[in-house]
């Protein structure tokens, strides 16, 4: 295929959708599915078939406000758009009954989603543009919407080097958490020697509460493999791999489709949009190891070795995948890309704060009104990311802290609220950005009790290579089951907090690095907690059953293990 | 092969642009304490007891995986590092059943010298006491998962010295455990060549001759060395 094929494709398509007279848009993604989107889905399919002609009905990817889900949306021609909530067959055959079949359609009142509220205005879009909007698995949509005009651009008008220096004027930085600079590490894989180059796309997303990875690639998979060529592009490289966990079967289903589909239609695969570039993707599923979202052991579980980490240097800029330059970047990152390219490092840079720019998409989580997935603008305050958008907190209850990057990072609390989200500010809380999960907690939740399950999964997920991680996080997770069933001691917490710094300090890889984080954000804001749950053996929230009590002399333990009686000849 | 300068505890010395820290500092007749490294296997930087400080920054870094660079400025020993090495001592002491009275390795072992030389004279955290397998099914040797520290020495010799991989870790974290084949009794594994190269590198009383009692079992640390010399001089007689 090549420009004025993808064009005519695009305005196909567009001619396509005008002749319906509505669309009817239903969520398909994992999280609407959870809560029943099958169903609605079967109830609304006969009704549609018999108005074939007349009305569309379009399975989408998320629509963002999970926590309502299922969620149908119905676009009637000169009407504006309507978004149900919570919609079940019944409803779903109200919907189509009255709102869809009459020519005078009379909107049902209820279940009727607010679109004028924060959630959707203060959002800005980019990388979920098309999520909700199209069709994932109709490449026509895409391209409809814009699609592989980005690819085409650059193959046609950039050199390497310029799509490399667009990247870098953009700001763009890594949403896999870390945020190094993407423009300067496509540039360092476009500089390395080598005669076979790879590029990687990271889909191992595995924070407790996180799914943006997930979403992304179920409802536009297609941005992702098209940010996949342009990287190949950009340093050279002719194969990729996208790297999905096991637990999404959606999302590598609907990318081995859109990888098909896009091979056949010459967008992948050989001579790619009739260039000399060739680039072809293929999928590898992890195993369910939440270390293998770390990049070298991932790279490892690719070349189907344990999937471990090994030291870095060297980067896998320099020697990644079998010994060759690899470029490596999250999903989310590679959404990113179309968007800089097509509209600009200068349209993008605006976006964000000086050292932060773009948007970053949240799960948000937790005890909270809006549940969802968003995308924002950086340097938006957490305020406003959980009042606002979120809505507030459930019941009426009073906002505690708000835990960002999931078991790597941090909880922040009321005073902080007011900071803006980026990679700065929330590493000098002492959490961070991480991938973007997002949990909301009120006053009924414990903290040493949030820390404790955060670091049950670093334990449960240490690879155990290295023994701060493998030990360290056991020993952690167990002074912290003191400290919650009321068994601890002060000495306890001098061992926890000696331990945190050692697992931080000396650990082989960001699992390790970063597990002490909760206990050490948790420490620093709410430390009086801990303390309530040592010395005043109560727990403050009242989350913890305090069950036992520590042994605090040699009299008392003495006193339970009394001494056997000997006879003595 | 050029030859760059670096410092180590304050000391301007020059190594080899190929060489990795812990080299050039063993070198210098520095100590510093290692468990899973062994010449003559490649290192994995996992037991993390070769940390050394990178002057200037908070920085860690494990000496045996980094590569020597010209101008590194580098610290062995500080109050930090020194409390580092002994809470790892610890962590491993607490780990597995650890109990020196009992073990065919009392007075050969390198965790326990390691554990004397750092003066771990207690552990401060709780031990874990797992139910751990022993496997007594091979002819010669004995495989003790309970002194098992995952160094991985005997995975890296068998695949990489011995060539049979009868060797790997299963499982992770706090539950990995070196296995046979794919979680065969040892006896009945078919890769195994019976070498005995394993139970020569292996640390801890986790790989021992069969037969041996309390304090018996005494390993050949240069073993490897000897295997190692002798394929590339051909000299097949041990000294």
């Amino acid at each position: 295929m090549n420009r004025p094929e993808l064009q005519a494709m695009a305005e196909q398509e567009i001619e396509r959708q005008k002749k319906f007279r509505g669309r009817l848009l239903y969520c398909t993604s994992t999280a609407c599915v959870s809560s029943g989107a099958t169903a609605v889905q079967e109830a609304l399919e006969p009704k549609i078939k018999l108005l074939k002609d007349e009305i569309e009905l379009v399975p989408t990817g998320c629509m963002g406000l999970c926590g309502r889900g299922p969620l149908v949306t119905v676009q009637m021609k000169d009407q504006p758009e309507v978004i149900y909530e919570n919609v079940t067959p019944e409803l779903a055959t109200e919907i189509i009954d009255k709102h869809v079949l009459p020519h005078k359609p009379a909107p049902i009142t209820e279940h009727v989603l607010q679109t004028d509220v924060p959630f959707f205005t203060k959002q800005t879009r980019i990388v979920l543009a098309n999520s909700g909007v199209i069709n994932p698995e109709r490449l026509e949509e895409y391209v409809a919407r814009g699609g592989y005009s980005a690819l085409a651009h650059a193959l046609r008008e950039m050199t390497p080097r310029d799509v490399c220096h667009e990247l870098i004027h953009s700001g763009l930085r890594g949403r896999g958490g870390a945020g190094f600079p993407t423009g300067l590490k496509w540039n360092m894989v476009r500089k390395a020697v080598g005669d076979r180059k790879y590029v990687v796309a990271n889909g191992d997303e595995g924070d407790p509460g996180a799914y943006m990875d997930r979403t992304l690639m179920e409802s536009d998979p297609h941005r992702v493999l098209e940010g996949m060529a342009i990287a190949g592009y950009a340093v050279g490289a002719e194969q990729g791999y996208v790297y999905v966990r096991g637990e999404y079967p959606l999302a590598i289903k609907r990318l081995e489709k859109a990888i098909r589909t896009a091979e056949r239609k010459g967008l992948l695969g050989s001579r790619v949009m009739e260039s000399g570039f060739n680039f072809r993707v293929d999928i590898r599923i992890g195993a369910g190891a939440f270390v293998c979202g770390e990049e070298t052991a991932l790279m490892a579980s690719i070349m189907g070795k344990r999937g471990q980490p090994v030291t870095r240097p060297p980067y896998p800029a320099e020697s990644g995948l079998w010994g060759h330059p690899t470029l490596i970047n999250n999903v989310e990152t590679f959404g990113n890309i179309a968007a800089i390219i097509a509209q600009g490092a200068e349209w993008y840079s605006k976006i964000g704060t000086a050292k932060s720019k773009g948007t970053k998409i949240f799960a948000l989580t937790g005890n909270i009104v809006n549940s969802g997935l968003i995308e924002v603008p950086m340097g938006i305050t957490l305020r406003e990311i959980v009042f606002e958008i979120g809505g507030g907190m459930m019941s009426g209850r009073t906002y505690k802290a708000a835990q960002t990057g999931g078991p790597s990072g941090g909880c922040i609390p009321t005073e902080h609220l007011d900071t803006p989200v980026d990679y700065e500010s929330l590493k000098a809380l002492g959490s961070m950005m991480g991938s973007g999960g997002l949990i909301v907690m009120d006053d009924t939740t414990c903290m040493p009790k949030i820390a404790k399950f955060f670091m049950e999964f670093c334990m449960d997920e240490s690879c155990g290579k290295c023994v701060p991680c493998r030990v360290g996080t056991m020993q952690m997770h167990r002074l912290l089951g003191h400290i919650t069933n009321g068994s601890a001691t002060e000495d306890d917490l001098k061992r926890l907090e000696e331990l945190c710094l050692l697992v931080r300090d000396t650990s082989l890889c960001g699992l390790g690095n970063s597990s002490p984080n909760p206990i050490l954000s948790t420490l620093r804001y709410f430390r009086s907690e801990y303390e309530a749950h040592i010395k005043g053996h109560t727990c403050p929230a009242g989350e913890c059953e305090m069950s036992e009590r520590p042994i605090l002399d040699l009299a008392e333990l003495m006193h339970q293990h009394q001494p056997v009686e000997m006879e003595v000849s | 092969m050029s030859v760059i300068t670096l410092t180590i505890n304050e000391q301007l010395v020059s190594a080899q642009s190929e060489q990795t820290l812990l080299e050039a500092i063993r070198e210098q007749g520095v100590e510093i304490p290692t468990l899973c490294h062994l010449e003559g296997l490649s290192d994995k930087g996992g037991c993390r007891l070769c940390m050394v400080e990178a002057v200037g920054t908070n920085r860690l870094m494990p000496a045996c995986v980094t590569k020597v660079q010209e101008g590194m400025n580098v610290r062995t020993e500080s109050e930090r590092l020194v409390e580092y090495r002994k809470m790892i001592i610890e962590l491993l002491l607490s780990e597995r059943n650890h109990i020196c009275a009992v073990c065919v390795m009392n007075g050969h072992c390198e965790l326990q010298s390691l554990a004397a030389n750092l003066g771990v004279n207690h552990v401060r955290y709780e031990y874990v006491v797992p139910d751990l397998p022993m496997d007594a099914s091979h002819e010669r040797f004995v495989q003790d998962q309970n002194r098992c520290i995952l160094c991985v020495r005997c995975v890296r010799v068998c695949h990489e010295v011995e060539g049979a991989h009868n060797w790997d870790v299963m499982g992770r974290g706090v539950n990995s455990m070196v296995i046979a084949d794919l979680y065969q009794p040892w006896g009945s594994s078919r890769s195994c060549t019976g070498c005995g190269k394993c139970v020569q590198v292996c640390p801890t009383g986790a790989l021992s001759k069969k037969g041996s009692t309390v304090a018996e079992m005494v390993k050949h640390h240069d073993f490897l060395g000897w295997i190692m010399n002798g394929r590339e001089k051909n000299i097949w007689e041990y000294r």
